[in-house]
């Protein structure tokens, strides 16, 4: 929501707001295989991005969409593209192997009612686990989901710089709401936005490796063309990026894979906290409900009720140190969400070992009808267990 | 803002049916909320087809913050079809405003609030030879009556908006709501 009312304020739409994000960030292709509520994403791209010397291409499927990203992206370029839950599901394979390759993508998930095809105009939040654990085999995971549109654009801006900086598929959550809605907004100047490229490497090509062999993330990468020569594949590599069995270089391989991520936690985690400070009761949550959620902690507070909101930015990896430190010495904890209990799992396991933590009361508040939660009957909610 | 103004937030349901033209409205009515340097929400809600279902737009326009950006509780209803008006006036202010095209709305329900009720639809087939800009004469009908953004800031929002060669079209469709509503205020001072 933007707070200062100027003339630079424009009318944005969500899914163009992540368009228009990704293009600050400096998007070269992209490729995708049009579905709602992400359509207009692909749309808005496949005029801007020829404009900008990029590429857009249409794909025959979702399966063929992620293959075109990774491979674009091992040529230097970078690149995204955008589904749907449907569509999300047939990505899970291409989004193991640019996580394996380390071959940096982002991936825009702008999730409808499910399972199967659902409900196409509607939101859910259905998505939360798949986003984490959807590809098999053990994955790091950096996953996203803003609020606003502002906050669209500017993690859009963000999903592709980590996806840069830590060579991974980065997944960018949004909703059909979220994905539709339009507001006005203020961009941000885009001389003072960092943008992240990759470092490219100074050694002769034959001493060139493609992964580095100690626990190191960012490390000078090549792209395909610039001389250097490497093997991509999505078997156990070692660090020219060749097949191999050996349990000391695939075990090397696999750590790193996860401290990547588990190192640089607090580069990764975005938290916003509102009225946390005096709070009794706290609303945990996500996306476009915690709009719903911040507005009911205004309505209960004009009532006299002590609520605060904790809302992760990132979803994955899960902030739970900082949930940790906020929930200390809260009571009484809701959860709204748009699903049958995804946020609420992770939230109970970050928790459960503290040591009173049986005395805790976590509330599930859930719908999966197609329709949002609205802050009426979250603070019908705060009534109930206060 | 300056603290002696007060603080608004008006809440809009466009209603009716896919093919109406509603969302767009809702969009060209925040459009001109912008221009008017007023904070604002457009959101809506839709069938998987494209012509025929129940659709709707929701704006809110405020000159302060707010978070949820679903209208419901309408301080404005505007609906253009029977089943949209039912639905959809269980959560109209009772001191709000409902404008209904009773070209389909043949039953307006008892409310609290305040009732325009014009043939929309049919106005516009009579005097422009089409019912498609029928959601900007009403929108000009609802923004007339209300208040709620400048002319000046919708015109120019329709030209903005609309291909142009519908521009005149459009803007036609718009001061016919505007002559509309003030027919209705001259009247309402006569009696």
């Amino acid at each position: 929501m933007s707070k200062k009312k100027t003339s630079k304020m424009v009318l944005m739409q969500g899914n163009e707001a992540i368009a228009r994000g990704a293009l600050a960030a400096g998007l070269n292709f992209f490729a995708g295989y049009p579905i709602t509520p992400s359509t207009e994403i692909a749309e808005i791209l496949s005029v801007e991005l020829p404009k900008n010397n990029g590429s857009f291409i249409q794909m025959e499927d979702e399966i063929a969409s992620i293959s075109a990203i990774i491979g674009a992206s091992l040529a230097g370029a970078k690149t995204m593209t955008a589904t749907s839950g449907p569509g999300f599901s047939l990505m899970q394979e291409g989004i193991g192997f640019a996580k394996m390759t380390e071959t940096p993508c982002v991936v825009v998930n702008v999730m409808r009612g499910g399972p199967s095809t659902g409900l196409p105009t509607k939101p859910s939040q259905a998505d939360i686990m798949q986003s984490r654990w959807g590809s098999h085999g053990d994955n790091p995971a950096i996953v996203l989901y803003p609020n606003s549109v502002l906050e669209s654009y500017e993690l859009a801006i963000r999903a592709i710089n980590l996806a840069e900086k830590y060579r991974t598929c980065v997944v960018l959550l949004s909703d059909e709401v979220l994905g539709h809605m339009r507001e006005a907004i203020t961009l941000p100047d885009l001389s003072k936005v960092k943008i992240v490229q990759r470092i490219k490497p100074n050694v002769p090509p034959e001493w060139y490796k493609h992964y580095p062999d100690k626990q190191k993330y960012r490390t000078p990468v090549a792209s395909y063309g610039e001389g250097y020569r490497f093997h991509v594949t999505g078997l156990a590599h070692d660090s020219y990026g060749y097949p191999t069995n050996k349990s000391s270089e695939v075990g090397v391989m696999m750590e790193r894979l996860k401290k990547k991520i588990t190192h640089h936690v607090d580069d990764l985690i975005q938290l916003e906290s509102f009225m946390m400070e005096d709070a009794k009761i706290a609303l945990f949550s996500a996306g476009i409900i915690s709009r719903a959620a911040k507005e009911a902690v205004v309505l209960a507070r004009r009532h006299g009720i002590k609520v605060g909101l904790l809302r992760p930015l990132t979803i994955w990896p899960f902030p739970e140190e900082a949930i940790r430190k906020y929930f200390a010495n809260i009571k009484t904890i809701i959860v709204p969400e748009l699903n049958q209990g995804q946020l609420i799992l992770q939230l109970k396991r970050s928790l459960q070992d503290i040591s009173d933590h049986r005395h805790r009361n976590i509330i599930p508040m859930q719908k999966n009808n197609g329709l949002l939660i609205n802050p009426e009957e979250i603070f019908k909610k705060i009534k109930e267990v206060r | 803002m300056t603290p002696n103004n007060k603080t608004f937030k008006n809440e809009l349901r466009l209603s009716g049916s896919g093919g109406q033209g509603l969302i767009t409205a809702g969009i060209i009515l925040a459009k001109a909320a912008v221009i008017d340097r007023l904070n604002v929400t457009q959101t809506q809600s839709y069938g998987p087809e494209s012509r025929g279902g129940a659709s709707r737009a929701d704006v809110i326009i405020s000159n302060t913050d707010f978070y949820y950006p679903e209208a419901t509780n309408f301080d404005i209803l505007l609906t253009l079809t029977q089943e949209a008006c039912d639905k959809y006036v269980v959560n109209l202010k009772s001191n709000g405003i409902l404008i209904a095209d009773n070209t389909q709305v043949k039953s307006i329900p008892l409310v609290e609030a305040k009732v325009y009720e014009y043939p929309f639809t049919d106005i516009a087939i009579k005097k422009l030879g089409t019912a498609l800009p029928t959601n900007i004469m009403s929108l000009g009908f609802l923004v007339k009556i209300t208040n709620i953004v400048s002319e000046k800031s919708l015109k120019e929002a329709v030209k903005n908006s609309v291909k142009s060669q519908y521009v005149d079209l459009n803007m036609k469709a718009l001061r016919l709501g505007f002559k509309l509503a003030e027919d209705n205020m001259k009247n309402k001072e006569k009696k």
